[in-house]
Order: C-alpha cells, then structure tokens, then sequence
C-alpha cells in the first residue's frame, strides 16, 4: 500500500513539474483583469445581446483558464481532455433545446 | 476497502490507467462533470425564466454589484492559494501546505459571509421565498417586495441558484479543512456552527442553514474515526480540482445573474 501512495505521489510530482508560481500568478491576474472588464461593460448600457454574448464570452475564456491551468487539464492526456470537455459540452448544449420554449411563451403574450 | 483498489501506478504490476492518471482523481472529475450537468439546470432555468417573462426585474444597485465584484475577487483569489498549496504538496512542504490551505479556507469563508449578507439585505428589502421563515406579525416594506410578487420566477430562481453554489462553497471549506488539519478541523468546525446557530436571528434562514455545519462535523468525525490517514499531494490535488470547479461555476453566476441585472439608473 505505501508503494502504491509512493506511486500516486510520484505521479502527481511528475504532471506538475511544468508548472512555475509566476504562471500561476499571470492566470490569477489575466481572471482579475476580465472581471473588472465585464463590471465596467455592465455600467455602459449596451443593448442586452450585445452584453449578454461579450460577458458569456468573458466567461468561457476565464472558465478555459480555470480548466487548463488551475485544474491543470491543459497538462493531461489527450484522451482525457477530449472525452471530460466534449461529454460536457455536448450535454450542456442539449440543454438548449428548452429555449425555443421560453420564446414562445412571449409571442403567445403570457404575463 | 480501498485495498482492493488496482495500483494502476506500479510498474510493470498492472496495466496503466487509460487516462495517466490516478482513479482518484479521475473519479473527482466524473463527479464534477455530473455537478457541471447539475449547475447547468440551474443556469437554464434562470435564463429561461429571464426570456419568458416580462419586465424582468433589475434590483442590484452598485452596492450589491460592488459586494459580488469583491465575493468574486475572493474565490479568484482562493484559486491562487489552492494551486499554491498543491505546488506546496507536491514539492513535500507540508507547512506551506497547511498555510495555502488555510488561506483558501479563509476566502472561502468571506466569499460565504459577504453572500450571506447580500442575501440578507435582500430578504429585508423584501425579495424571499415562502420557504423562508416570517417574523410574526411583521410585513415586509421594501422596494423588493413588488418583485417578489410581481415576478415570483426571479426569487426562486436566484435564491436556487446561488444557495446551491453557497452549498458548494460551504462544503468545500469543510473538505479543505478536513484535509489541512484532519481530526483537529472538527471542534473548529462545532464552533463555526455555534457561531453561526447564535449569530443569526431566528427569522433568517440561516439561522437554520446552520445545522449543515453540525452534520458535516458529524459526518467527518465519522470518516474520520472510520478511516484516519495523512492526507498526501493526490488528496490536496483531488481537493483542488473541487474548489476550482467552484470558483469556475461563479464565473457564469456572476455575470449572469448580477451583472445582467445590474440597476443602471
């Protein structure tokens, strides 16, 4: 059993060895700096789409931050990546389908 | 049990994990996938309830935007000190370790305070749930109580949502604990529920959202007692990849539901 948590700690010192503080640091500062542009867009009263599509795309780009480094699936196999993002892309996407819905509900003039 | 675990690790033993990488932590992220899949719901829904009803109401003044902005700065930060505590781990500094660790914890824990105060500001201004407990005798006058009425989708919507990300949030400062001081967590932990069963007036819902705390002292002395172990770099990574995976869910509650009803005028 100790080889076996020798093996695992092994393991885990061999996939962080990419990593220095200052990179760490980069990402901290890069998620901080889009934050203060989403707070600062939210006070230029652009049009709702307009708004809505620049703060999801903030959003996604911090999230593949968070992802890659933080969770450091940047680091990991392929394989590994492909099938966690693609599984929950694709379900989160099938989600959609209930949106049509929700429109429809407005033209139908529901209060 | 966790003997009869296969060492995909050991060479030459057994055949390697298809991932390269170790079960636990491919367990972690099948369960944050299933979580993602859980907080996507609450998104939809939200959103639904946005685009089918009109006047949707836009009650965060800049003070309630300048609280989520700085909520937000906190578990940003939190991710710094995590990915520091598992360098730390990873290079066998355990008092870094337990220092990053707690650093996290200590973000965690303002993140859950200054939401907490959010929601009370918000529940006296009229904006609940009729789940909520009432004070007797008392009607609430604030300028939310129209919403509340008006647009009930928006109070149990938004109260679903973030209470369940403020779930998360709690419970991840309990795991980090866990793993930062094992066993010596626990009587902080019955102090944190003491702190917050008696701090909290009995009309607030938080005043019995208290007793999670005391189920998960008791639950962890179970695990604990049941299984005690020194907890290594795989248990902090494991634990990290959870708390990213918080932070990363605000990243769209955030902008979603505060940023987009945020009142300009």
């Amino acid at each position: 059993m100790e080889a076996f948590q020798q093996a695992i700690a092994h393991r885990v010192a061999e996939q962080h060895r990419h990593h220095g503080k200052a990179q760490f640091f980069w990402v901290w500062g890069a998620l901080l700096a889009m934050t203060a542009i989403e707070v600062y867009l939210a006070y230029r009263n652009l049009p709702p789409i307009r708004m809505l599509t620049i703060l999801m795309g903030l959003s996604l780009v911090k999230a593949a931050l968070i992802i890659g480094f933080f969770m450091h699936l940047k680091y990991e196999l392929s394989r590994m990546k492909w099938l966690t993002m693609s599984a929950v892309i694709t379900c989160l996407a099938l989600m959609m389908i209930f949106f049509p819905d929700a429109f429809r509900i407005l033209s139908l003039g529901a209060k | 049990m966790a003997e009869a675990t296969l060492p995909h690790d050991l060479p030459s033993a057994y055949e390697p994990s298809l991932f390269g990488t170790y079960s636990k932590k491919i367990g972690m992220w099948l369960f944050l996938l299933s979580d993602s899949l859980t907080f996507g719901a609450l998104l939809y829904a939200y959103s639904y309830g946005r685009i089918s009803t009109q006047n949707w109401p836009t009650p965060f003044h800049s003070e309630s935007i300048a609280n989520a902005t700085v909520m937000t700065a906190f578990l940003l930060t939190s991710s710094l000190t995590m990915v520091l505590a598992v360098r730390a781990s990873v290079h066998q500094d355990a008092k870094a370790q337990r220092l990053w660790l707690l650093a996290t914890m200590a973000c965690g824990i303002a993140f859950v305070i200054l939401h907490g105060r959010e929601w009370s500001k918000l529940i006296a201004d009229g904006l609940t749930l009729p789940v909520f407990p009432q004070i007797p005798g008392h009607t609430a006058t604030g300028e939310l109580v129209d919403v509340a009425r008006r647009v009930p989708q928006f109070p149990a919507t938004f109260f679903g949502l973030t209470g369940m990300h403020m779930l998360h949030v709690t419970l991840g400062v309990i795991y980090l604990g866990v793993v930062a001081l094992r066993r010596n967590f626990i009587p902080l932990l019955l102090v944190f529920w003491m702190a917050a069963w008696l701090g909290t007036p009995s009309d607030s819902p938080f005043h019995y959202a208290a007793h999670i705390l005391l189920v998960a002292a008791v639950v962890c002395a179970l695990i604990l007692w049941l299984k005690p172990k020194v907890y290594d770099s795989s248990d902090v990574e494991v634990a990290g990849l959870y708390w990213h995976f918080v932070d990363l869910v605000w990243m769209f509650i955030f902008p979603l539901v505060y940023l987009m009803s945020a009142r300009i005028f």
